[in-house]
């Protein structure tokens, strides 16, 4: 559950304040599948490092299940991340030179769990993914919807209580993309929250419930 | 943690195989130079030393320096056991080079020219006949006692008392040959002639006693000898810059103040290019870092702390420089065994030398990593994601 109250972030740029984020106020409930739409320079990168928890805001209140995040230093930011947010990027994001299944255990290595228990649920997370004749291949082995396949499930490994997909299909071919949208809304009908950002209408099309990022400010979208 | 951070980093070193060999030869070469030039230094001390110790503690040499006073006489100088109680006996001695002759055979030979009492204080002893005698060094007799590998040049045997041989035209009766003493750093009686004094004063034109040797009574009376010597020595000559007196202290002493310098010196040298090897991976790790940035920022993403990131790339940084410094200890060995067999010499690695090098390597590994893990670990996840 997510929920931003007035949440801003400026940047200085000379003598001029920069709203990236003006007053943004959203509410995202447990199971949710939310598109965040706008152009890009729209604050979008900047709302997404934030309920990502890779950025803090400057001002207003953000509670990520009911835990205030705010004025945490790096390295609690890092210990939220690993547990409770699942990443999916636009491009992958994955370590070339570890195969698939190393890339999947590591956000549990970094929750300091059994080196069995890690390749098991790496395993799994890659076989729901449909990979599992493909876990010792390395990222440049795999096509790039395979490659955000296993993105896929390095994010959910760990359960995470949020699923942040930034242009997932951005640098996929539109067959492909339509693939990991199904895939996505597969993991949607399990329960997981998925918060998917995006500056394609048709892409958020896909998703239950959208929300409009415009010059920072967070309006909701009720055309469809 | 670590055990994680440890496989990380070898699986990091073993993708990058080429990098991590060339980072790893500036620590290599580095603990090869160390380690092979502190054992060939250390191990030429403990044979010089063990020869030294080996010569006897009780033997003094004295050589006169200055010829402007009246030179000592061959009475001066064997009179100084009867003198001096501390003073077993003294023999002068000079040293010059000759051609001996027998038949057509030839060869050159350092000539000693010295009195009866040289045996004892040497500790020489032969296989056959007899020594110089008192009688001799009195009449100038025209008799030599020679060293094996002097009569296996001229007569290919060395049973030759008897014989006669012919010093720089002189002839001269054999009348010992010496037992085989073996290689010495102060080179060998095996390749000596020995002549009485006074014979070789009258062939070489030697006015007086410049040089001689000295036995103390016993090891315990050296300093007592060595003052009396000084003394007798001060009042004949009233100056002190006139001789000098040496004993087998001070020489071991100025030897061990020369290898030591020169261990100093070597050793110098090669940690200069130790240090050399330390800037080089933490050149290659600030590079490894740079050119990582996405890799951090994706781990720092996904869940890795400050503590995680930092671990990781110091222990790669360790791990590089210990394999290093242990490849560069293997190679020492490898080259210490083939230089003692070719040079025909024992250079030995001692384990305090090894122990240090592989310690000094991986002290360099975490001094020289430390900074480059430090910008990786500070590296913010945002920005880190952003670089292409």
């Amino acid at each position: 559950m997510i929920q931003m109250k007035n949440v801003s972030k400026i940047y200085t740029i000379g003598n001029e304040e920069l709203y990236a984020l003006n007053r943004a106020t959203l509410t995202i409930n447990d199971g949710e599948f939310v598109a965040i739409i706008g152009p890009s320079g729209s604050g979008k990168s900047t709302l997404m490092n934030i309920i990502g928890c890779l950025d803090t805001a400057d001002d207003g209140k953000y509670l990520l299940d009911g835990q205030a995040i705010e004025d945490y230093t790096e390295d609690e930011l890092t210990r939220i991340r690993n547990f409770k947010i699942g990443f999916v990027f636009q491009n992958f994001n994955l370590l070339p030179k570890n195969t698939a299944l190393e890339n999947v255990e590591l956000p549990l290595i970094y929750q300091g769990i059994s080196r069995k228990e890690c390749r098991e649920r790496a395993e799994n997370a890659l076989i729901r993914m449909g990979l599992s004749e493909r876990m010792d291949h390395r990222p440049s082995e795999l096509s790039g919807g395979q490659q955000q396949r296993v993105a896929i499930a390095r994010a959910i490994v760990t359960s995470p209580s949020l699923i942040l997909a930034d242009e997932p299909t951005g640098n996929l071919d539109h067959k492909t993309g339509v693939e990991i949208l199904e895939l996505f809304k597969e993991l949607h009908a399990n329960g997981n929250t998925i918060v998917l950002i995006t500056h394609d209408d048709g892409i958020a099309q896909k998703a239950e419930r959208r929300l409009r990022i415009l010059d920072g400010q967070v309006t909701e979208d009720t055309a469809s | 943690m670590i055990l994680q951070s440890f496989r990380m980093a070898f699986a990091s070193i073993v993708a990058n195989k080429m990098r991590s060999f060339l980072t790893m030869l500036g620590i290599i070469i580095g603990i090869m130079a160390v380690v092979v030039l502190v054992s060939i230094v250390s191990s030429a001390t403990d044979s010089v030393t063990g020869e030294l110790e080996s010569l006897g503690a009780e033997t003094l040499s004295v050589t006169v320096t200055s010829s402007r006073y009246q030179p000592l006489s061959v009475n001066d100088v064997t009179g100084l056991s009867d003198e001096y109680e501390s003073i077993g006996s003294a023999a002068p001695t000079t040293t010059q080079s000759a051609t001996l002759k027998s038949g057509d055979t030839s060869t050159t030979a350092s000539v000693v020219g010295t009195t009866a009492a040289y045996a004892d204080i040497n500790n020489l002893s032969l296989q056959s006949g007899r020594f110089i005698k008192s009688p001799d060094v009195t009449n100038n007799s025209a008799v030599a006692v020679v060293g094996t590998d002097v009569a296996d040049d001229l007569f290919g045997r060395t049973d030759i008392v008897g014989e006669t041989i012919s010093v720089d035209g002189r002839s001269f009766l054999v009348v010992g040959v010496l037992a085989d003493a073996g290689e010495s750093l102060m080179g060998s009686e095996n390749s000596n002639i020995i002549i009485p004094y006074t014979t070789a004063q009258r062939m070489f034109y030697i006015s007086g006693v410049t040089s001689f040797t000295v036995a103390a009574e016993s090891s315990e009376l050296v300093d007592a000898a060595e003052n009396d010597l000084t003394n007798d020595l001060m009042s004949r000559f009233k100056d002190e810059d006139a001789f000098s007196v040496m004993n087998q202290s001070t020489i071991l002493e100025s030897m061990d103040s020369i290898t030591n310098t020169m261990a100093m010196m070597f050793g110098g040298i090669a940690g200069i290019s130790l240090l050399v090897g330390g800037i080089g991976i933490m050149n290659i790790m600030l590079v490894s870092v740079a050119e990582r940035t996405r890799e951090i920022g994706i781990r720092k993403a996904i869940g890795a702390g400050r503590k995680r990131i930092l671990l990781q790339f110091l222990i790669e940084a360790l791990v590089v420089s210990t394999l290093g410094g242990l490849i560069g200890l293997g190679l020492s060995w490898v080259l210490l065994a083939i230089l003692s067999l070719v040079m025909d010499m024992t250079y030995t690695m001692s384990a305090g030398v090894a122990l240090l090098a592989v310690f000094f390597s991986m002290a360099i590994g975490v001094i020289f990593g430390i900074n480059p893990a430090n910008k990786a670990a500070k590296m913010p996840p945002i920005q880190a994601l952003r670089t292409e």
